[in-house]
Formats: structure tokens, C-alpha cells, sequence
């Protein structure tokens, strides 16, 4: 409820911001604030400097990059989940972030710190995973391009080096014939809270079959997971209920599944295969 | 939704512009100047030998005012419990803490982040100990909780008041009956789970001693201002006319508010020994951990009844859990659920519930406190009974009710007299209502498609607004507090020279409405229009003694002490108007601001001119003395006992355990309604509530006693959108304990709902073979029901 006192500063550039970061290690950046601040009051995290980006001009958009969809670092939950861009191309993510926290965190809180903090139930970083995201991150030095599959790296932990800024997730754009989709079981029941277990699916219809998929997990293990034994048995089948099922029984193959208060390793294993179904199912009946 | 008013008058709540905008006043909104704020150091361990606790750092800092430890604050005893049996708590600990969040050192400083950072520089040197949680293995003794005495503080036994001879043939009629040909018993063991209880204002008080005139001005966003003022009386040795509390706007209580907390104690203290204000709010964490909780119960319910649905007994043994010290109801409230261990029913009931104490925090009253697990147990097994033997679950709870031609003179069989009461109406009003039969249709319908539908009743019968007076001398005595009586309703009301009027009442509204019903009250009695009246409450020097907001009694007992009140102030009024009219006293009627005389409709005295009259002795009648104002208590000659029948029907899915809930059906009998909008917000919080404990809620703590459902992330909590609009409706049968004929009905909700929704769902499940699941219902917990059910 009280943080530790800090030092708060709020740069007008990007540069400016940047070089707060690398006069001062171990601060903080702040953009919604919506897990940074919670975590301050309840001393977990004590930052002596708080980097707020919010003033930042070019960072609070999403950009049509032609090949891809770029989702700025202070877009709010609330504009992924109703951007006509992100939905053509990224339903996955538009569900994710539509189903983000409540309403007043998603007027609040951005995709892009969703993906930074890493909560290992969280929707969006399961989606971006599935949808083959690129992450920008900023430093002083430049600025590097890391894969979805090399962003998320364990509990609370990203890829991000501690004078990074994360400055944009960038959706590829998708042909006809790919669709994506997101379902989850929240801490609420129904979509509500975080996930107790959650899939994300990209798939390809291609000649009436399966040509391509990508299915990722969430709240399962200790971050957002690809499910290679599910992508092996779901592409090249026909795409039929019974071939995603039998695909889906295998959703856990190969990860290790976390147990919490929500969940034994025996239900999130199973809700893992039941989401699973659910997710490509939803994604082909969009193509 | 009836809208019927027995008074008329209001239907919207007067209070909620202030409140919705964010303008009423709250206990940590007042500012005043120089306040020195607080943190506490609390205990990690739930059971530990508390060793060198230093605080050499955190003296040294700046800002920081004072640092206390036991040593400053034992003089003062212990933390005062109006119901004493078990051990006290300690205003703080320094020699072996009881659960987490103990308090053993407190820091005063200029401001709350130097406070919290002055309290993470203590250390304090802790030898942990094997705790207890477990409540079967708290009732072995086998770990104890405190040296001295037996974890089992007390067994409550009932029917209250039966003899050894009387108990043992109670029993051995039941254990005839199980004997039968014709009978089944029905056993089931239940948990009845640990709450928090959750206000949105959290716990805040302020303390101000003024040297100068040797007095306190206390803020406190309590349920019992005139408690809290007789316990820091005694505390520090000051008549009652030394100490003012005030508990302005309360966002809300639900029994939690209702202790005097060691932090009370000691923030006054520091005030007094610093000559400061002294502020301190919990945080939310500090409130799972160091505010009492609610329910905690373990229970094994047994049921015989025959085939054909007449249930010919009821036992529940038990266990409740008590948390580490006793504070100012604990051991009592399963003695409040012993009062309807037999519901509305006239079986034979035998209940026993052992109350012991675990290495956490105090258990206490929470919306119900006893009467809902004493119902959950009671409709769950009924139902479990009516699946077994096929028979429709409205038609067994009416073929087993009191009847309404018992009353009045109805005696349950837990041995206590209950006022008025017709079970059978309610229950039908409730089935037409749902339009059951189409439910069930509906529910079989939808199987047929191979979905998982299931509708639940639950009928009810609670008991609030206690009296009678007598009770006292059981050991229900707000004696510690300074206060005579824990059953007097108080109020005052004032005719200002000017014809407006206030009423002055000592019990606060945590989210009741006292400011609209009061004034409906009043009103209607003088017939004056609300906006003429004003409410002051939860101010000890403004307002009569009085006992609190709690146990549902507000309305059913302070509101007819302003019942009564009101009519002493229009007797004497309509002397003065009869007066002022040349008309006959009978003759006067009061209507639209003013007194007149029945059959001439011209002639009138509008209640100014009353008003005036009566502070102008000259002018008044021979006999009267001037002003006009009215003090009434009144001690009800019994507690009322509404009552009522819950519905649901529920969707499960059974690939993940996810229930809906598709209605949600309540039909409630609190007698006379004053404020039908504000009777329909008690019930819809008291259903939210139990549907929460149903589905949502838990206070989960580790075999160590570290509660991990400590922050709203964890503790789930229902919200608006986690719920079906309710459909309410209700009878009326009016109690005979009040001259209103109001029953209480800010816990019903919670008492009839829980239930409701269990029910709902083991129906649901019941083709794949579910007969229990304990609650809350949540995905996890039924879907490995349904796993268990399959296997």
C-alpha cells in the first residue's frame, strides 16, 4: 500500500528514457502502471528510479508496417482489443486483450507491459506467441528485433535487458486461409481473471487440409508455451473434429505443466487438451 | 418486485448521490493537523516464541515518532471479548505469537511510508513452532494453541437447554427410527469454509486526545461507535462523557466491524502518550490477516427419514473453527447457529458443534455468522435425502415444516420460541414464481441435448434483531463495553423551532440506508416530508446510547424505538394542535407538513407553527412543557425470524467444471417492508455474498498457518458480472415482536443462498453420479468431482 520512496522521472523522448535507463540500473519503466504500481505498494518490487513513458510522442499508436501490424508500447488493452488491424490479422490477440483484467485496467494497462511483466497466466503473451509476434526492444546502443519464441524466458521474465525498452509487438499479417483464435478457462470461470489454463491457435487451411498451425499455452507452466506435439499431429489432417481432438490429446506433451491454487498438474493438463480443441476449432471456423 | 411499502413514501435511497459521487465522509478522509500515522509489525509465523525484537533502527529515523512493543501497552491488559471463554489477545505479543499477522511492535511516525519503512527496519529475533490448522487435528490436542488450555473452548449442545435425560432419549429416538424398515439415513461430512470478509472500506480509526480538557474524539469506521466508547473508557480510566466516537459513512461491515480491535486501543494510546491525532488504515493484506474472519466450520449431517418423505431426525456434530484468541463474539456465533439448526422444520434435531482454536486469525461474525452453516448443512442433506428417495425437494421441505397453524406460540425444536411464520405460502409463492414445473422442464430438455442443467431450491429460516433481554443474563451482555444491555434499540427525535425535524440514533448504516428508512419512519409519523428530516448517526455525543449496526437489527429494533419515539413527539404535537385548531385532540391527523383536524379540511397548522408554539411556553396549553423532542428505547420480547425459499438453475460444463448460473430466483419474508428498494439491496448483497462463498470465496491457509488467499488477486471476490440478475419477490407476514412488524433482512440473503447454488449443481451433475461437492464450487473442484463421480 505504501511503496519504498522513489525517484520518479518522466523523459519527453525516447532517447531521454533510454539514457535515464542506463544512468540508472535496476529502474523501472512505467506504462499503464497496472501490475508495476501493485507490486511497488506491496514492497515485492522497489525501484529507487521509475521511468514513466507515457509522455513519449510515436509510442501510442498501432501501425500498418504492410507486412506486419505493429501495437505501440503505450497502446491500452482496450485499443488492441477493438482495432480492425489487430482483429483481421491477430483475433487471437484482440480476444487476449479483450478479456485482459477489467474494464478500468484495460483503459489503462498496455499490451506491450503485459508482454514485458510476463505473468506466466496472462493472455496477450500466449497470443503473440501463437501469432509468431516480433518484439522491438530499444536501447541506447540500438535496436534489436527478438523472436515471440525467444521473448518470454521464465516466470515474470522476458528476454528484455534491464536498459531496454520494449517499443512495439509486431503481428506478421496473415493471407486467406489463416485465422487465429484464443480461449481460456479464467480464475472467475467463463473468460473472467487470469487463466487457469488458456490456448492460442493460428491455423492454415490449405487444399482442405490442415497446411499450418501454431498452438500456444498459458497458465500451465512457468510462461507461455508452444505445443510442438499438437502443430506435429494436427498439420496435414483434414481438419475434423476427431483429428483436432486426437491432435489436442497431446497439448502438454513435451511441457511441463505447474500446479497452483487454481489448478492440480492433472486438471490444467487436461484443460490444456480441452482448450485446445476449443481454440482451433474457433480459428478454422473463422477462415 | 413488490414495491409496497408498509409507510409509503421513499423509494429512492437518500444517501446515494453523496456516496455514488464520491462525496460522503469517511473515517480516513478526516484530516486533521499534526496526525502521527501508523504501521504494525506483524507476525510471518502463525506460531512462534517471539525473541529480541529490536528496533534500534527504526527509532533512529527520521520522522519517526514512537516505536512500542508489549512492554509500553501491558499495563493496559488484554484486547476486551464480550463473550470471554478461551484466550484473550494480547494488544501485542512479545512472548509467543498465535497466527500471522499478529501485532507485536508498533510504529508511530509523520507519515505512512515512513511508518511502514521504520516497521521494516525492526527485527525481530521469531523461534517458529508447529502450528495447527487442521481442525480435526486442532480437536486432538495433540498441538496446542495455547499452553494452558484445551483447544476445545466450548461444545454448544442442542436442543438448548435439554437435559443429559432429555439428549439421551432424543437420541435414542433418532437411532430407533434409523432402526426401521421403512427409513433411510442420509450422511454427508461438509465443509462450511473459511471467509474474509471483505468491506470496500477497509478498517480505519483515528484517535484525538485533547490534553487540555482530558478528552477523546475518536474516529472509527466501526459498527459499534457507543461499544468502542465504553471499552477505551475503560481502558483509560474516563467516564463515558470523555469519549466521543464517531463512525461517519461506513463502507461496509458484515460483522467485521463489529469487535473493538487492539488497534483501536492502541492507536488511542499512541494519541494520548504523544498528544497527537494518530491515524491508522489497514491495507487490504493487513485485513485478511489481522481482521476477524467468518464461518470455518467441518460438519457431518445425518438425516433419517422414511421412504415417503417424513423426516424423523437431524443430527449435525461438528467443529468449528475459532482462529487463536477470542474476541468479542467468537465461541458465541455457533451458538447463533444452533438457534435454526432445525430451520423451519419440526423434526427432532440433535446438533453439536465443538468450538477450537487454530494458530490463525480469530474467527468472529460475518452477514450471518452461524445461521448460514447451520441452513447449508441442513438444506444440503434434505436434498441429498429428497435424490434418494425420488421425491421433489419442495414437496419434502413442506411436508416437514412447522405449521403456520403453530404460531403464534411456536417453539422450534432447538427449543426456542419463534413469532410468526408461514412456511408453505412462501414456498408456493416461490414455486409459481419460478414457474417450476417449466424449470424442471426446461432442465430435462436441455439434458436431453446432453447438457448439464440442474435447478436447486433451498427454503429457510433465520433469526436477527435479537432480543429478548434476558439473554444477558446467558452471557450475551455488552457489560464490557459499559453498556447495560446488548438488546436496546435507541432514538431520539427533535422538532426544530422551525418544523424540520431530526432523529438521532446510535446504531450507523455500513451500507443499509439508515438515512432513508429513518427518515421514512419519522415521516410517515408526522406526516412530514422526508426532506424535513434529518438522520444523525454513529455520533456517541450526538446520538442516545446504542448497540450497533449488526445482526440485522436496525430497523427491527432501533427503527421502532423511532417508531415509538415518533409517536410521543405527534401526541404532544397534536395537544398543541388541537390547541392552536380549537379542535379536539382525537380529531387531529397529520398529513403534507402539517396537523389537521379530520372532516375540515381547511383548517390546519402547518408543523413550523407547531414548532413554534412549542418553544413559546406561554402559548402552549396548560400542562405541557415546552420543546418537542422524544428519547424512546425499546427491548424487544423476542428476536424476529424471517424466512424464505431461494432458486437456481445452473449450466456446468462438464469438459472444464465452469458453472453459469442461468437464474437466480429469491422470494424472502421480512414482515412489513419500509423501503422496498432498500429490502431488495440487502437481499441482492446477501445473495451476491453467498453465491460468493458457493463459487468464489476461500480463505486457504497452509498446514504452517500462512494464508494464501491473502490479496484480492487470490481471495476471489464475486462481482457484478460474475452474476445473473436475481429475481426477487417476497411475502409478507408481519412479526408480532415489533409495533412495525419489520423482521430483519440484511443477512437473509446470505442465509438462503449458498445452499441454493450447491443444490443447484449437484442436480445438474447428478446424471454422471455427483452427490456432494464442497464448496466454493469452483472449476477445478468440480470437475474433479465429476472425475471421482466417473471413475
Amino acid at each position: 500500500m505504501y511503496p519504498r520512496q522513489f525517484e520518479y522521472l518522466a523523459p519527453s523522448s525516447l532517447d531521454e528514457a533510454l539514457a535515464a535507463l542506463d544512468a540508472h540500473p535496476g529502474a523501472k519503466v512505467l506504462a499503464g502502471g497496472m501490475s508495476l504500481l501493485p507490486m511497488m505498494k506491496l514492497r515485492l518490487l522497489s525501484p529507487e528510479v521509475v521511468v514513466d513513458i507515457g509522455r513519449i510522442p510515436g509510442l501510442d499508436g498501432i501501425t500498418d508496417h504492410g507486412d506486419s501490424v505493429g501495437i505501440g508500447a503505450l497502446v491500452t488493452h482496450a485499443e488492441v482489443a477493438a482495432d480492425v488491424l489487430v482483429m483481421r490479422n491477430g483475433a487471437a490477440l484482440a480476444t487476449a486483450a479483450s478479456w485482459t483484467g477489467d474494464r478500468q485496467v484495460r483503459n489503462r494497462g498496455t499490451c506491450c507491459g503485459a508482454m514485458a511483466h510476463a505473468d506466466v497466466a496472462a493472455d496477450q503473451p500466449v497470443a503473440a506467441l501463437a501469432l509468431g509476434a516480433t518484439f522491438v526492444a530499444a536501447s541506447s546502443s540500438g535496436t534489436r528485433a527478438i523472436a515471440a519464441g525467444d521473448f518470454f524466458v521464465d516466470t515474470m521474465m522476458s528476454a528484455l535487458a534491464p536498459n531496454e525498452i520494449l517499443t512495439e509487438v509486431r503481428i506478421p499479417k496473415t493471407g486467406p486461409g489463416t485465422a487465429s483464435a484464443y480461449d481460456k478457462l479464467g480464475r472467475r470461470g467463463g473468460h473472467t481473471d487470469y487463466a487457469v489454463a488458456g490456448v492460442a491457435a493460428s491455423v492454415t487451411r490449405s487444399n482442405g487440409s490442415i497446411g499450418g498451425a501454431t498452438v500456444a499455452l498459458t497458465g500451465v507452466g512457468n510462461k507461455p508455451t508452444l505445443s510442438h506435439a499438437v502443430m506435429d499431429a494436427l498439420v496435414g489432417t483434414d481438419g475434423s473434429d476427431a483429428a483436432i481432438e486426437a491432435a489436442a490429446a497431446h497439448a502438454t506433451d513435451g511441457v511441463e505443466v505447474l500446479e497452483d491454487l487454481y489448478g492440480s498438474v492433472e486438471y490444467k493438463t487436461h484443460l490444456a487438451s480441452v482448450f485446445t480443441a476449443r481454440a482451433i476449432k474457433a480459428a478454422l471456423n473463422a477462415i | 418486485m413488490s414495491s409496497t411499502s408498509v409507510l409509503g413514501g421513499v423509494v429512492r435511497r437518500r444517501e446515494d448521490p453523496a456516496l455514488i459521487q464520491g462525496r460522503g465522509r469517511y473515517t480516513d478522509d478526516v484530516k486533521l493537523a499534526g496526525t502521527a500515522h501508523v504501521a504494525f509489525v506483524r507476525s510471518p509465523f502463525a506460531h512462534a516464541t517471539v525473541g529480541e525484537i529490536d528496533t534500534s533502527e527504526a527509532t533512529a529515523m527520521d520522522g519517526v515518532l514512537a516505536v512500542y512493543t508489549a512492554a509500553d501497552v501491558e499495563h493496559l491488559g488484554k484486547l476486551i471479548a464480550q463473550v470471554p471463554v478461551g484466550t484473550l489477545r494480547p494488544l501485542l505479543n512479545n512472548g509467543t505469537v498465535k497466527h500471522v499477522g499478529e501485532a507485536v511492535a508498533m510504529v508511530v511516525a509523520e507519515n505512512p511510508y515512513l511508518a511502514k519503512d521504520a516497521a521494516d527496519a525492526i527485527m525481530v529475533d521469531y523461534d517458529p513452532l508447529p502450528a495447527v490448522v487442521d481442525l480435526k487435528h486442532s480437536l486432538s490436542d495433540e498441538v496446542k494453541v495455547h499452553d494452558e488450555a484445551s483447544n476445545t473452548l466450548i461444545s454448544w449442545v442442542g436442543p438448548f437447554g435439554a437435559d443429559e435425560d432429555a439428549l439421551t432419549e432424543l437420541r435414542d429416538g433418532i437411532e430407533a427410527a434409523k432402526q426401521r424398515e421403512d427409513t433411510v439415513v442420509i450422511e454427508q461430512e461438509m465443509t462450511n469454509q473459511r471467509l474474509i470478509p471483505v468491506p470496500i472500506e477497509p478498517r480505519s480509526v483515528m484517535a484525538d486526545y485533547q490534553a487540555g480538557y482530558d478528552r477523546f474524539d475518536i474516529y472509527s469506521s466501526t459498527q459499534i461507535p457507543s461499544a468502542l466508547a465504553g471499552a477505551l473508557g475503560k481502558y483509560f480510566g474516563m467516564s463515558l462523557n470523555q469519549v466521543t466516537v464517531k463512525a461517519m459513512e461506513v463502507g461496509g461491515g458484515f460483522g467485521c466491524k463489529l469487535n473493538v480491535y487492539n488497534d483501536e486501543v492502541l492507536v488511542a494510546f499512541a494519541s494520548k502518550q504523544l498528544g497527537r491525532p494518530v491515524k491508522w488504515t489497514e491495507t487490504r493484506r493487513e485485513a485478511a490477516n489481522s481482521t476477524i474472519q467468518g464461518r470455518g466450520w467441518i460438519a457431518a449431517a445425518i438425516l433419517t427419514g422414511t421412504r415417503d418423505g417424513e423426516i424423523l431426525g437431524f443430527e449435525l456434530e461438528g467443529i468449528a473453527d475459532m482462529g487463536a484468541y477470542s474476541q468479542n463474539f467468537t465461541v458465541a456465533i455457533p451458538f447463533l447457529g444452533l438457534f435454526v439448526g432445525s430451520g423451519q422444520y419440526g423434526f427432532p434435531t440433535y446438533w453439536k458443534m465443538d468450538c477450537v482454536t487454530t494458530h490463525t486469525m480469530t474467527t468472529d461474525a460475518y452477514r450471518g455468522a452461524g445461521r448460514p452453516e447451520a441452513a447449508y448443512y441442513l438444506e444440503r442433506i434434505i436434498d441429498m435425502y429428497s435424490r434418494e428417495i425420488g421425491m421433489n425437494p419442495a414437496d419434502i421441505r413442506r411436508a416437514n415444516f412447522i405449521s403456520a397453524d403453530d404460531f403464534p406460540g411456536a417453539v422450534s425444536p432447538m427449543g426456542f420460541p419463534m413469532d410468526t411464520g408461514d412456511y408453505a405460502t412462501n414456498l408456493d409463492a416461490a414455486l409459481e414464481m419460478a414457474g417450476w414445473s417449466g424449470l424442471i422442464s426446461e432442465r430435462d430438455a436441455a439434458r436431453a441435448e446432453g447438457r448439464h442443467v440442474g435447478v436447486g431450491l433451498a427454503t429457510y429460516v433465520e433469526v436477527c434483531g435479537f432480543g429478548p433481554s434476558g439473554l444477558v443474563d446467558l452471557g450475551f451482555s455488552w457489560a464490557e463495553y459499559q453498556m447495560p444491555s446488548a438488546f436496546n434499540g435507541s432514538s431520539l427525535v427533535r422538532i426544530h423551532p422551525d418544523g424540520s425535524a431530526t432523529v438521532s440514533i446510535g446504531t450507523g448504516p455500513s451500507g443499509q440506508g439508515h438515512q432513508t428508512t429513518w427518515a421514512q419512519i419519522v415521516g410517515d409519523g408526522l406526516g412530514m416530508s422526508v426532506d424535513r428530516i434529518r438522520v444523525i448517526h454513529g455520533d456517541t455525543e450526538e446520538s442516545p446510547p446504542s448497540v450497533g449496526s449488526f445482526g440485522s437489527r436496525s430497523a427491527a429494533v432501533d427503527g421502532a424505538a423511532c417508531f415509538e419515539a415518533t409517536q410521543k413527539v405527534r401526541a404532544k404535537a397534536a395537544r398543541i394542535a388541537a390547541h392552536l385548531l380549537e379542535a379536539s385532540e382525537e380529531d387531529i391527523e397529520f398529513a403534507d407538513g402539517a396537523a389537521h383536524v379530520a372532516g375540515a379540511p381547511d383548517s390546519s397548522v402547518a408543523w413550523g407553527d407547531i414548532a413554534a408554539c412549542a418553544y413559546q411556553p406561554h402559548r402552549l396549553p396548560e400542562g405541557l412543557e415546552g420543546g418537542l423532542e422524544a428519547h424512546s428505547i425499546f427491548s424487544p420480547g423476542n428476536a424476529t425470524w424471517p424466512f424464505g425459499t431461494h432458486i437456481a438453475m445452473v449450466e456446468v460444463d462438464p469438459e472444464t467444471g465452469d458453472v453459469d448460473i442461468l437464474r437466480y430466483i429469491g422470494m424472502d419474508d421480512c414482515g412489513n417492508v419500509i423501503s422496498p428498494m432498500i429490502v431488495d439491496g440487502q437481499i441482492h448483497g446477501g445473495i451476491a455474498q453467498g453465491i460468493g462463498q458457493a463459487m468464489f470465496e476461500d480463505a486457504v491457509y497452509d498446514r504452517d498457518g500462512n494464508l494464501l488467499s491473502a490479496s484480492l488477486v487470490d481471495y476471489i471476490l464475486p462481482t457484478a458480472a460474475d452474476l445473473p440478475s436475481f429475481e426477487l419477490s417476497r411475502t409478507v407476514t408481519p412479526t408480532d415482536v415489533n409495533p412495525l412488524g419489520v423482521k430483519g433482512i440484511g443477512e437473509a440473503g446470505t442465509i438462503g443462498s449458498a445452499q441454493t447454488v450447491v443444490n443447484a449443481v449437484v442436480d445438474a451433475l447428478e446424471p454422471l453420479g455427483v452427490t456432494h461437492i464442497d464448496m466454493p464450487l469452483r472449476p477445478r473442484r468440480v470437475w474433479q468431482a465429476i472425475q471421482d463421480a466417473r471413475s
